[in-house]
């Protein structure tokens, strides 16, 4: 399905049901990473929240991070755009190089980073405006001066929602339909072109239907960035990523990297037997 | 059993709740009383020479036009100190100062408590400061300044209240998108929190209106019979005009203060009125 081609949306429930077709990427080669991460340990306050986790995210590709509630996936993202830095009591040691700057350096501005990593949260969070202000925010703030019009429709082309909203650009983002939201947060994120998108759960509030046109979404822009997400949803892992980080925190609630590998391999022949465990579902 | 058992129960229930509409009966007939009474009195000698004529020592020729004017010098330099202060200093509070810290812990505890100080004692501080010290004599920017310093606190605690209203999430979206710190603010965090920090400065403002105590302390209990024509103009405003009236021994000027009142109370109305409007509409957009 094309960007241009939203009504009708969905034919019949089988076709949700059917998994989006899974891009056909040499995914055993590893590709350039965009993340080095290395003995990358935090806490708040005392309490620990990760701990050694040592991986490399490649580029252009979909890597989904896996695990039980409280694993610290969400932790483990916010790390990479230095969204922690905005919680007080938060602490890392360790290293994470993003294309081969070590981003907590001392030269590092994390108002820089974020421009070029893109976040999209679990609850679609548009901001009180229209539409079109929602994708013109972040080049405004950037200070683009050239046509923003054509920059908010291509953007919004991008994230699969043009026909839906090009007649009321100027109605309240938070007007739309929850998977509209989410989807307007996309666009949001895309809009001041960045390298990578990070994506904290961005379907566990939407429904079947909502969640396909995200996840084929997803799937279209791994052409062009490199996403990391984050889910619960073990079936969407395997639908749209094309590698599997799988987190686990044992008694002490501290996440630790169990196992990561080309997602195929994760959900067909695990190496270890938690990740087995985890993926056949007999615990999380 | 469940016939009669609870027949104790409930009889102290029905005079509980007969307790409690009592209660409220009695405040509000308090209030419609002395409205009726106050209408009663001052609507017939409200006529439009009194809103234009100056004070006089005849009631019938005796008019608010100074102390209308008095009070829109007095309201209008009070919100421009007062308003940009009192929010500078919500944002510092709630978006910049570090938590747990020990002095924003300290100006926190202060502000609360300034909210609670008689007003007289701001008068006597004006007195002190604006009046003697930086020798403004008794006029409306003396005026002004000590009015602010009245409101500041309730600006400052109901700003800060409307920031903290703003959902994390929303600061979160603004913060992953590479905004600054002043850009979350300035962009997102304060036209979100738009309409509850413009309650707080009507209500504060209207407050201010009907403050008689601290203008009184500062020497502002002068007659007044020219407009006010500038910062250092002497002033008399609605309040301190009906004070006047009231304490002399003529029932005219009884009346002529009720009418006066009549045109307070309508002010303080509306003010109040349009508060709780802007706030519906400010919620209203918040949620789409």
């Amino acid at each position: 399905m094309s960007p241009g081609t939203a009504t009708p949306l969905v034919q019949n429930l089988d076709m949700v049901l059917e998994p989006p077709v899974r891009r056909d990427v040499p995914t055993e080669t590893a590709p350039d990473p965009a993340f080095r991460i290395s003995g990358l340990s935090t806490w708040y306050g005392k309490a620990q929240a990760l701990r050694d986790l040592t991986l490399d995210l490649p580029k252009n590709r979909v890597t989904a991070i896996i695990g039980p509630s409280g694993c610290g996936k969400s932790t483990l993202l916010r790390c990479l755009n230095r969204m922690n830095d905005l919680v007080p009591s938060f602490r890392a040691t360790g290293e994470i190089f993003y294309h081969g700057d070590d981003i907590n350096s001392d030269k590092a501005d994390p108002v820089m980073l974020r421009r070029q990593i893109g976040m999209v949260f679990q609850k679609a969070n548009p901001f009180p405006k229209s539409i079109f202000e929602n994708v013109a925010f972040g080049p405004r703030i950037n200070g683009y001066r050239k046509d923003l019009g054509a920059l908010v429709e291509h953007t919004l082309r991008r994230a699969y929602l043009w026909d839906e909203v090009k007649d009321k650009l100027h109605a309240s983002g938070l007007a739309l339909s929850g998977g509209q939201q989410q989807r307007l947060c996309i666009a949001r994120a895309l809009a001041v072109s960045p390298d990578v998108l990070l994506m904290d759960e961005p379907c566990s509030a939407l429904d079947p239907i909502a969640t396909y046109r995200i996840e084929e979404l997803i799937r279209d822009l791994a052409k062009d960035y490199t996403i990391v997400i984050v889910t619960h949803n073990m079936q969407q892992a395997s639908r749209i990523s094309d590698r599997t980080a799988f987190l686990l925190s044992g008694e002490e609630r501290v996440g630790e990297l169990v196992e990561y590998d080309v997602t195929d391999t994760i959900f067909t022949t695990p190496r270890d037997k938690r990740t087995e465990a985890y993926i056949t579902g007999r615990f999380g | 059993m469940i016939l009669g058992s609870l027949g104790r129960a409930r009889v102290y229930d029905r005079l509980f709740a007969g307790l409690c509409l009592g209660a409220t009966a009695l405040a509000i007939g308090i209030l419609a009383l002395l409205l009726v009474k106050i209408f009663a009195d001052g609507v017939p000698t409200l006529t439009l020479s009194f809103l234009t004529s100056y004070p006089s020592r005849f009631p019938a020729e005796a008019g608010i036009r100074a102390a209308i004017l008095g009070t829109l010098w007095l309201i209008g330099l009070t919100a421009a100190i007062a308003v940009p202060t009192g929010i500078a200093a919500a944002v510092w509070l709630e978006e910049y100062a570090p938590r747990n810290n020990f002095l924003a812990r300290l100006i926190e505890t202060n502000i609360a408590n300034l909210a609670g100080v008689p007003s007289i004692i701001y008068g006597l501080l004006g007195l002190g400061l604006f009046v003697r010290i930086l020798q403004l004599e008794r006029s409306v920017i003396a005026g002004a300044l000590t009015m602010s310093l009245l409101v500041l606190p309730i600006i400052v605690i109901s700003g800060r209240e409307a920031l903290r209203a703003v959902p994390r999430s929303q600061r979160d979206a603004a913060y992953a998108m590479g905004a600054t710190r002043s850009q979350v603010v300035s962009r997102i965090v304060l036209p979100a929190a738009y309409g509850g920090t413009l309650t707080g400065v009507i209500l504060a403002l209207s407050r201010a209106i009907g403050e008689t105590a601290p203008l009184i302390t500062i020497g502002a209990l002068t007659f007044i019979a020219f407009d006010p024509d500038g910062l250092l103009s002497p002033f008399t405003v609605l309040p301190i005009q009906i004070f006047n009236w009231i304490s002399r021994p003529q029932s005219g000027f009884h009346d002529i203060a009720a009418s006066a009142i009549v045109v307070l109370i309508v002010t303080l109305l509306f003010m109040n009125a349009l508060a709780v409007v802007v706030r519906d509409r400010a919620q209203r957009r918040l949620r789409g």
